[in-house]
């Protein structure tokens, strides 16, 4: 690779609530690909995501994204980040919160429609968010980070709880941003959603345990299934350890 | 900067707000049910009325907007709205700005609906309008709210938040003179009162309610309060963090 990669973290140390959630992690992503984050409940995904989009306060390293130091005011047009839990307004419509956060990044009304669209939620412009079920919300919460096609989208857990149809539907979407040039981080707990990335990163207790891809890692492991070429990974790291 | 994005900011408060028609309601009615209330309550002594009733419309937009500022910034910070508009290309001031577009003008309407029971059916006298009281009240208002914002930094729950009120308003309420004369309290607490920001508010209200002539007293108040207001909102704007543990 000779492109400049979209994301360059090189030893990046984050201690919250005092304990140290990633101790020292170095890795680089690079532009227009669909990387997925994996990893076990509370082993720093979403710290990470955090630390890439400058919100998280780091004790160490650094991190850089598009050329520039994350965090840096002129990212913010060019950084999309979907927090974990639907970051939108309950007491706004769908409309309402699109409409609101389509003016804040600067760009036209159809795009709200459009990207209403995308996410599936096409007749629900006039609800109240509150109104709307969890995965619902996590779209109107995804559309709002779409609005700007922005060249990093960071999306923290995107699927969780949504059906299969609408899951392969994103997934595709997803596909189609990193084809137009977008790079995508998507972490995910659900491993039949790892094949559908370009590359892996894969995390546990706050380190790096691979950075691969899907086909690389039924390789490496003999596994097909990458729910348990995960969990073959683990164990001959912990016989390593 | 962007007046595009403190406008957009603005709308989006009273959105919220006007999808919920019963805080409307509270915040329109409450203060002028209050206020017949103490009318009855001070029946046989009508100069009283006059004189805490007279001043207490305008100041208790600042007492209200204080609270709903408090709670809402709250809420922008527990639900993770706030820490995604920190990810925008918003800046801190067009947040700001925003909320006191939107809590300015619902303080105005409240002040009027106040000011029209008070000075139109209770019987208080406005010697010199009620114009000039409606427009201390919007600027106590502004007061409110960005002492609001500052101190919803230091609440992280809603209960604490709450708490606040007695804990910074009702101090304030007993020394600004309101009840009583500020010369006629403990030297040392008169001494207080006069760097407690609701004493010039009241000072302003007391002086526009009174029938002596207007003086430049009244624009000094304002000033103070305009400051203190400003000062209030760079602190907040410092309160409010890109970056988080
Ligand atoms: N605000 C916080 N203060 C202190 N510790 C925290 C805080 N947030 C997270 N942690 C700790 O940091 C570690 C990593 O948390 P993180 O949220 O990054 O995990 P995660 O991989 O995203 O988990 P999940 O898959 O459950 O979302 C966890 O052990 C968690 O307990
Ligand atoms: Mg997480």
């Amino acid at each position: 690779m000779t492109a400049t990669p979209a994301i360059s973290i090189r030893d990046l140390r984050v201690s919250r609530g005092g304990n140290l959630v990633l101790p020292d992690i170095s890795v680089e992503i690079e532009k227009g690909s669909v990387t997925g984050l994996l990893g076990p409940s509370g082993c720093g995904k979403t710290t990470l995501m955090r630390s890439i989009v400058g919100v998280q306060i780091v004790a160490g390293g650094t991190v850089e994204v598009l050329g520039r130091p994350a965090g840096s005011s002129d990212l913010r047009n060019r950084v999309g980040y979907v927090t974990q839990a639907p970051s939108v307004y309950g007491d706004l419509s769908v409309g309402e919160n699109l409409d609101y956060f389509a003016r804040v990044v600067g760009v036209s009304p159809e795009r709200v429609a459009e990207t209403i669209e995308t996410v599936g939620l096409s007749g629900f412009t006039g609800r109240l968010v509150s109104s709307l079920s969890g995965g619902q919300r996590a779209r109107v919460s995804l559309a709002s980070a779409l609005l700007n096609k922005p060249d990093l989208l960071v999306l923290d857990e995107p699927t969780v709880g949504l059906d299969p149809l609408l899951r392969a539907e994103l997934w595709k979407t997803f596909h189609e941003l990193a084809e137009s040039g977008t790079t995508l981080l998507v972490s995910s707990h659900v491993m039949d959603e790892a094949g559908a990335c370009d590359h892996l990163i894969l995390i546990r207790d706050g380190r790096l345990l691979r950075h691969t891809t899907p086909e690389a890692l039924r390789r490496e492991t003999g596994e097909n299934d990458l729910g348990r070429a995960f969990l073959k990974v683990i164990e001959s790291d912990e016989e390593a350890a | 900067m962007s007046p595009r994005i403190t406008l957009a900011t603005g709308l989006r408060v009273l959105q919220q707000i006007r999808h919920d028609p019963r805080t409307i309601a509270l915040l329109l009615l409450v203060p002028a049910l209050l206020l017949t209330l103490m009318k009855y309550v001070f029946e046989s002594e009508p100069r009283v009325f006059q004189q805490i009733g007279a001043p207490l419309c305008g100041l208790f937009p600042f007492i209200v907007m204080f609270l709903v500022t408090s709670i809402t910034m709250l809420r922008e910070r527990t639900t993770g709205t706030l820490e995604r508009l920190m990810t925008l290309p918003m800046s801190k001031l067009d947040l700001l700005l925003g909320y006191a577009l939107a809590f300015g003008l619902l303080a105005a309407a409240q002040a009027l609906v106040i000011c029209l029971v008070g000075f139109g059916l209770l019987g208080l006298n406005a010697p010199h309008g009620v114009l000039i009281i409606v427009g201390l009240a919007v600027l106590n208002a502004l007061l409110g709210m960005s002492l609001g914002l500052l101190v919803s930094a230091f609440a992280n729950t809603e209960f604490q938040a709450v708490q606040f009120m007695p804990a910074f308003i009702f101090p304030q309420l007993l020394l600004c003179g309101l009840f009583v004369a500020r010369d006629q309290m403990a030297p040392l607490l008169e001494a207080v009162s006069w760097v407690m920001p609701f004493t010039w508010a009241y000072d302003a209200l007391a002086r526009a309610v009174s029938p002596q002539p207007l003086s430049g007293r009244v624009a000094v108040d304002a000033a103070v309060v305009l400051a203190v207001t400003i000062g209030s909102l760079i602190f907040g704007a410092m309160t409010l963090r890109r970056r988080t543990a």
